[in-house]
């Protein structure tokens, strides 16, 4: 009796088994069919940017300003240099802010004034680009009566902010308590503590947060076009207008000739490279750091 | 940083023990200056974050003014956009914008949750984290150089190959229509979805992760499937913050500027066909706004500004609060 029944169940079940197999198989093909089509644009555009960029950097590229249209050569150097020059404005005006802020809601902000600030920052980072540079227009701009460096600086400072602010927060309470407790115990004032031990145990962890907002605004472009403007010439004081790496691919991309379509692609490769280089060394030092398991 | 951090530093290191009876009052009193200075210096910069916030809104509403008073609700109703006779009407960016954005979705929505799913339910544990760094490479790329591979690779792909098929095939729906030069709205939307891919994928990816293990377990012991465990066991628990990782893609692709700049053609008309050139609010600005001669031309594109600023915000807002149910609101569904 028993082996009968078995087998009946077998029968009746081994079709309907079979379909959900072909099924699971369909789907997990599909899955990697995605991963496949995601992956195809990532490695088409590394491996074009470096066909194209490659082959157009030289000395020149990398120490010239540019040409006039229609000369060969010429380079981006001002443009380079110009970038370094507003991230580092940008860098000198939001870190600290940044910081001090993801401080606040880590140690003071455990209420709802914090949450307040938190859901701020958070909204603060979605806020799209070319809306905090006409911010930063209005602000500057309009003030100083002409572009500048500085208010390229100021705008993608707003935008490095949010970031650090959150990710010093949760690198902060990532902080075992029984630290803080320790140093009070020793006597050491609150806000000692919060910077010598607390933010030192941290460091690593805050500084990745510094180094990807870096490499997010280091490659804006939209939030630069009004505020830094662009300038063909080398300039490293605060209220002229200054060139700037995207800003320099972005012309060149949209022009009609050809020499500047080398340069776009030579400027895009150094771009990634910096980036990318940023960014690798940051998992890097994450992977090796005390806070990148926890 | 606070004045006094020198003294207390000798202070705490250097205890007299003789003077302690006199000491513990002082540095009480010290103490507490610092301690109040060094918070008031934290809660600055946190009012510095709030205050950003206020002063985008301020500047927005303050310098769109004059656009909002010549026009009205009809400035987003209108079809002209005409600098020379000062007529404003923003009506074709804001359906480039949406047209764009929702383009992008179609394509990088099942493509993200695919990637998602393989990462976390199917790949071997090796290939996790690789594959994870690859699919955020594509968001560390800026989005200039997304244009520029757009203009250069993309375009002239979709205009040889993908467009004249689109329209052999399906050019019957009126929507790919017309001849094919690749700068388009098909070509925005494609450069916004691989540009979101990234966004999405990463938070669904989070939301995948902490579904709880015996949901898989409950399903598997069940007798389902691997996919039809992820079916009913993963992606249906997730589906909130699914849902918010979209609504998040969507707020960048709203306001994603330069790479639709590129190759959207930049034209204010509103057409069926995504093979017709298109404008976006984002592009209008990047475009128009260093050239804008005359108050009114200017605060209607800030006007465009603050609209596109108020929908992020929205967005954004959204999609924060379904992440966040999903990830933090552990003790809902602790029981489920």
């Amino acid at each position: 009796m028993p082996e009968t029944i078995k087998s009946s169940a077998l029968h009746t079940v081994a079709p309907i088994a079979l379909r959900r197999r072909i099924t699971d198989h369909v789907m997990t093909g599909v899955a990697v069919l995605t991963v496949i089509l995601v992956l195809a644009p990532l490695f088409a555009i590394f491996a074009y940017l470096v066909y194209r960029g490659v082959g157009s950097i030289n000395w020149a590229f990398l120490t010239q300003t540019p040409k006039p249209v229609g000369e060969a050569g010429g380079g981006m150097a001002n443009a380079i240099v110009g970038s370094g020059f507003i991230l580092a404005l940008a860098s000198i005006l939001g870190v600290p802010v940044g910081v001090g802020a993801g401080i606040y809601l880590a140690e003071y902000g455990r209420n709802r004034f914090g949450d307040v600030i938190r859901f701020t920052a958070d909204v603060l980072n979605g806020v799209p680009s070319i809306v905090i540079g006409i911010v930063a227009y209005a602000i500057v701009v309009l003030t100083q009566k002409h572009f500048s460096a500085l208010a390229g600086g100021v705008a993608l400072a707003i935008m490095m902010i949010p970031t650090i602010t959150r990710t010093t927060e949760e690198m902060l309470l990532l902080v075992p308590q029984a630290l803080r407790e320790a140093a009070y115990g020793l006597g050491i004032p609150r806000w000692r503590t919060t910077l010598s031990i607390t933010l030192r145990t941290a460091t690593s962890g805050v500084i990745t947060g510094i180094m990807l907002a870096f490499a997010r605004v280091a490659g804006e472009t939209a939030p630069l076009l009004f505020t830094a403007f662009g300038n063909q010439f080398w300039n490293l004081r605060v209220n002229e207008p200054t060139a700037a790496l995207p800003l320099q691919i972005f012309n060149y991309a949209i022009s009609p000739y050809d020499e500047w379509h080398r340069q776009a692609w030579a400027g895009a490769l150094v771009l990634i490279i910096l980036i990318v280089t940023a960014v690798s060394a940051v998992r890097f030092a994450v992977r090796r750091g005390t806070f990148g398991a926890a | 940083m606070p004045a006094p951090q020198p003294v207390e530093a000798t202070k705490v290191s250097s205890l007299p023990p003789a003077g302690r009876r006199a000491e513990p009052f002082l540095r009480g009193r010290r103490r507490e200056t610092g301690d109040r200075v060094f918070k008031a210096a934290m809660l600055l910069c946190g009012l510095a974050v709030l205050a950003t916030l206020v002063l985008i809104v301020y500047e927005l509403t303050l310098r769109s003014g004059p656009s909002w008073h010549a026009f009205g609700f009809k400035f987003f109703a209108g079809h002209d956009w005409d600098p020379v006779n000062e007529h404003f009407g923003a009506l074709p960016f804001v359906y480039g914008t949406l047209v764009s954005s929702f383009l992008a979705l179609l394509i990088a929505v099942p493509l993200s949750i695919g990637v998602a799913v393989f990462t976390t339910e199917m790949c071997p544990k090796a290939l996790r984290g690789p594959l994870s760094f690859f699919v955020e490479l594509l968001a560390a790329i800026p989005s200039v150089v997304y244009g520029l591979w757009a203009i250069f690779v993309l375009v002239p792909i979709l205009s040889n190959y993908v467009e004249p098929f689109l329209a052999r095939t399906l050019g019957w729906s009126g929507f790919f229509d017309g001849p094919p030069y690749g700068i388009s709205m098909l070509a925005a939307g494609i450069i916004l979805a691989i540009m979101i891919i990234p966004i999405i994928s990463s938070i669904t990816r989070e939301v995948l992760m902490v579904v709880p293990q015996h949901q898989r377990e409950a399903a598997l012991a069940l007798g389902a499937t691997r996919w039809e465990m992820i079916r009913v066991g993963v992606l249906r628990n997730a589906r909130a913050g699914i849902m918010g990782g979209i609504i998040l893609g969507l707020g960048r692709a709203l306001g994603e500027t330069m790479a639709v700049t590129m190759v959207i053609g930049n034209r204010p008309e509103i057409a069926k066909s995504l093979f017709a050139p298109g404008y976006t609010m984002a592009s209008v600005l990047a475009n128009e706004f260093s050239e804008a001669t005359g108050d009114v031309y200017l605060s209607a594109l800030i006007e465009i500004g603050l609209a596109l600023f108020l929908v992020t915000i929205v967005v954004n807002a959204l999609a924060r609060l379904l992440v966040w149910t999903v990830t933090r609101g552990q003790p809902s569904r602790a029981n489920a």
